[in-house]
């Protein structure tokens, strides 16, 4: 653990002596307990990525008990009891385990480095809401082996059968949940506070970089819908354990209440999984095209619409449950709404590369393969909101490859790119290039060969969540697994790139990278523990 | 250099922020729990989820379009435990909208102990559910059979005459639920009414 400490003691020394007493009072606690204690926001932020990395790769080995079973058609190596309860696991890992709490991670790096705070606007409780995510899961994968197994509903826990019909470990899978997102609202007020109240003196909310921008859209997508899961679950709860029938079709209840509760959550947080990544890419591709973003003023504005447009197509879900047509074709067209704003995005990416000097520094290549491939994953998307069409693709592996499609080499990649983008900063050190190109194009074929062939299963009808398929989808299936353990094998890389630049490399200067323009730059690399607690000089570009 | 009274503003808003934060995440946690019943409004007033009025209602007498001729079909379900018998003794009739008919349904615990359950109805074309009268129904009580016990029970219904034109063929669903033993209170209650008051 101790070589993760992202500040040499050297560092601390120096500041303190330049800080004066004020500094030397906020002295850290020695040994483990520095890290139970923190209140650093870069410590913090450090602390959330590992236990992003962990759960990215313990949701990563449930994927591939999963394609192991489907390598084959017929049952091999587990009982499709335990095969649900992987493919449930792995999703909730993925989205609340390892997704979030990676952008939350790097939100409490870089969001006061980037408007020039000296922390989080509220530490201590930036602290517990970090602590209460290794609780949270532990509680989730110790339902593995309780009575019953673990939950075996699917990450999207659709009544009655994750109330009636559930394990008992259900109610331990609440009350991780109800965890997992008090956390994610603490972190989400946290934020919220930080951008609107501790920027540097002139930055306007308009000067602030898109990573900002796109996170406190975010945060507001969080306190906005995360209370709506923690009602449903809540409910949840209820009909399991005190005879309510919310859910319950015997009591008077309606199943298909909870999916449109479950969905008015849901839309919004696949964009809580895909906004901040936007905010990366748009900061990573100026940089290496040594130009500034293209529109701006658009990005933001397209954010802000994703955002809004996104508590208006919750139904596009539920196509099939028997929607009068006039709702088909509401959430139809307010789905492909969504297309126009996400459209102009990568219209602006695009435009921003075009006549600049390229350079393909790991980060970049990550943010390139992000904005191609994601934009694979949006076409999908476009197809399934075509109501009508969505009613073959409903529940087959098209949906499947979509939505890994925009989480994968999108939230991602977009993670990775980030993480490779400001290794710089935390380590003073550049990550081993050499390695971290061999981990990129591992990576992007090995996420090809697993998603893309998903598309023609699915369109061929092979249906999710099933241990065991008909012959004629065997084929797709053993491309599929190759690559799922092609791509898995390729992240132990990323693992080795990590560990080595934080133990030592190319020595990294303040601004790190030629382009970058951001006030992160501004600091020493590594960024001592304390950073402007004199607020910077901040001159706002011409965007 | 920042000043004692800059800091103080930032604190100030800060809280302020905090504030307004919790103001709104407490009123989408109430906004979660305050959809069920608006959910249950919507779908009463648009007939949009199948559910028809869990109490008896009033014929309408405005004529029988005998011009007009909709089937009407039953399909009756069990559940999973529960060793009862339901069947229909018309799966399908011929109605006019506008007439009133009736239909016999024999219920059989051909279990070894008495038992309780319910049918809970759904309609499709659920736009059909606003224009189903049913006058008398045994969906609007659970039913009590000793082991081996019958029980016939009928269904008194009525299409109105402004069944939309579209709709030629009604379906009925009556799907049975066990009533669990001490639970009463929650259980018994008819289709239809439910409000937070119930799920208490």
């Amino acid at each position: 653990m101790a070589s993760h400490l992202p500040p040499k003691p050297s560092v601390q020394y120096e500041h303190a002596a330049e800080g004066g007493a004020a500094a030397g009072a906020h002295a850290p606690a020695r040994g483990p307990l520095r890290w139970l204690l923190t209140t650093n926001h870069k410590e913090i932020g450090t602390l959330y990525l590992v236990f992003s990395l962990c759960m990215f790769f313990i949701g990563g080995i449930f994927a591939l008990v999963v394609r192991a079973e489907l390598f084959q058609p017929g049952l091999q190596l587990v009982q499709p009891e335990f095969f649900n309860q992987m493919t449930t696991m792995h999703g909730l890992i993925m989205v609340f385990g390892a997704v979030m709490p990676a952008f939350v991670g790097l939100a409490n790096w870089m969001v006061p480095l980037q408007i020039g705070a000296p922390d989080m606007a509220l530490p201590r409780l930036n602290n517990f809401s970090f602590w209460l995510l290794p609780v949270a899961f532990t509680i989730l994968l110790a339902t593995l082996v309780m009575p019953g197994g673990a939950p075996n509903f699917g990450w999207t826990f659709y009544a009655p059968l994750s109330t009636t019909y559930a394990p008992p470990s259900t109610t331990f899978f609440i009350f991780s949940l109800h965890l997992a997102g008090i956390s994610s609202i603490l972190g989400a007020i946290n934020i919220i506070a930080t951008i609107l109240n501790l920027r540097a003196p002139g930055m306007r909310m308009m000067d602030m970089p898109l990573f900002v921008w796109t996170w406190l859209i975010t945060a507001f997508l969080l306190i906005a819908v995360m209370p709506v899961l923690a009602g449903v679950i809540t409910m949840m709860l209820l009909d399991i354990n005190f005879g309510t029938s919310f859910f319950n079709a015997a009591g008077g209840g309606d199943p298909v209440l909870f999916q449109h509760l479950f969905w008015f959550f849901g839309h919004p947080e696949v964009y809580i999984m895909i906004l901040p990544a936007f905010g990366i890419v748009s900061v990573i591709i100026p940089t290496f095209a040594r130009k500034r973003l293209f529109g701006y003023a658009s990005m933001v504005y397209a954010t802000a619409s994703i955002a809004i447009l996104s508590f208006v197509v919750w139904a596009h879900h539920m196509f099939v449950v028997g929607l009068p047509l006039v709702a088909e074709l509401f959430f139809m067209y307010t789905t492909m709404l969504i297309a126009v704003p996400t459209g102009v995005k990568v219209f602006n990416w695009i435009t921003t590369l075009f006549r600049g000097s390229i350079s393909f520094e790991p980060p970049m290549l990550f943010a390139l393969a992000f904005v191609v491939l994601f934009t694979i994953g949006g076409f999908s998307g476009l197809m399934l909101a075509i109501s009508p069409a969505d009613f073959q693709y409903h529940d087959t592996y098209f949906v499947v490859a979509h939505f890994h499609y925009v989480l994968v080499p999108g939230a991602v990649f977009a993670i990775m790119a980030g993480v490779y983008y400001w290794l710089p900063k935390w380590t003073g050190h550049y990550p081993h290039e050499r390695l971290a190109q061999w981990h990129f194009w591992l990576s992007v074929i090995g996420v090809n060969l697993t998603f893309f062939p998903m598309h023609f299963a699915g369109l061929a009808g092979m249906p999710r969540r099933i241990p065991d398929y008909a012959l004629q989808f065997a084929d797709f299936n053993l491309v599929t697994s190759l690559g799922g353990f092609l791509f898995g094998a390729s992240q132990l890389l990323f693992l080795v790139v990590v560990v080595r630049c934080v133990r030592g490399g190319e020595k990294a200067p303040a601004r790190a990278w030629e382009g970058a323009e951001d006030l992160e730059w501004s600091v020493p690399s590594p960024a001592p523990l304390h950073t402007f607690e004199t607020p910077p000089d901040f001159q706002p570009q011409q965007h | 250099m920042q000043t004692g009274i800059e800091r103080e503003d930032r604190r100030r808003g800060v809280r302020r922020t905090v504030g307004r934060t919790l103001v709104v995440l407490a009123g989408m946690f109430v906004f979660a729990f305050a959809l069920v019943p608006l959910y249950d409004v919507f779908c009463q007033v648009t007939g949009l989820n199948g559910k028809t009025s869990g109490r008896a209602q009033a014929l309408v007498h405005e004529g029988v379009d005998t011009s007009r001729t909709v089937t009407v079909q039953f399909i009756t379900r069990g559940s999973a435990g529960l060793p009862w018998r339901l069947e229909a003794d018309n799966r399908q009739l011929r109605v006019h909208p506008g007439e009133s008919r009736e239909v016999t349904f024999r219920f059989r615990n051909q279990g070894e102990t008495a038992s309780r359950a319910r049918a809970v109805p759904s309609v499709s074309p659920s736009e059909a559910s606003l224009h189903l009268r049913k006058l008398a129904c045994f969906c609007f009580q659970e039913q009590r059979l000793a082991a081996g016990e019958e029980l016939a029970a009928p269904l008194v219904f009525q299409l109105t005459p402004d069944l939309p034109a579209g709709v030629t063929t009604v379906t009925l669903v009556y799907t049975l639920y066990p009533v669990e033993p001490g639970a009463e209170t929650q259980t018994v209650r008819p289709q239809g009414t439910n409000s937070e008051g119930d799920r208490a």
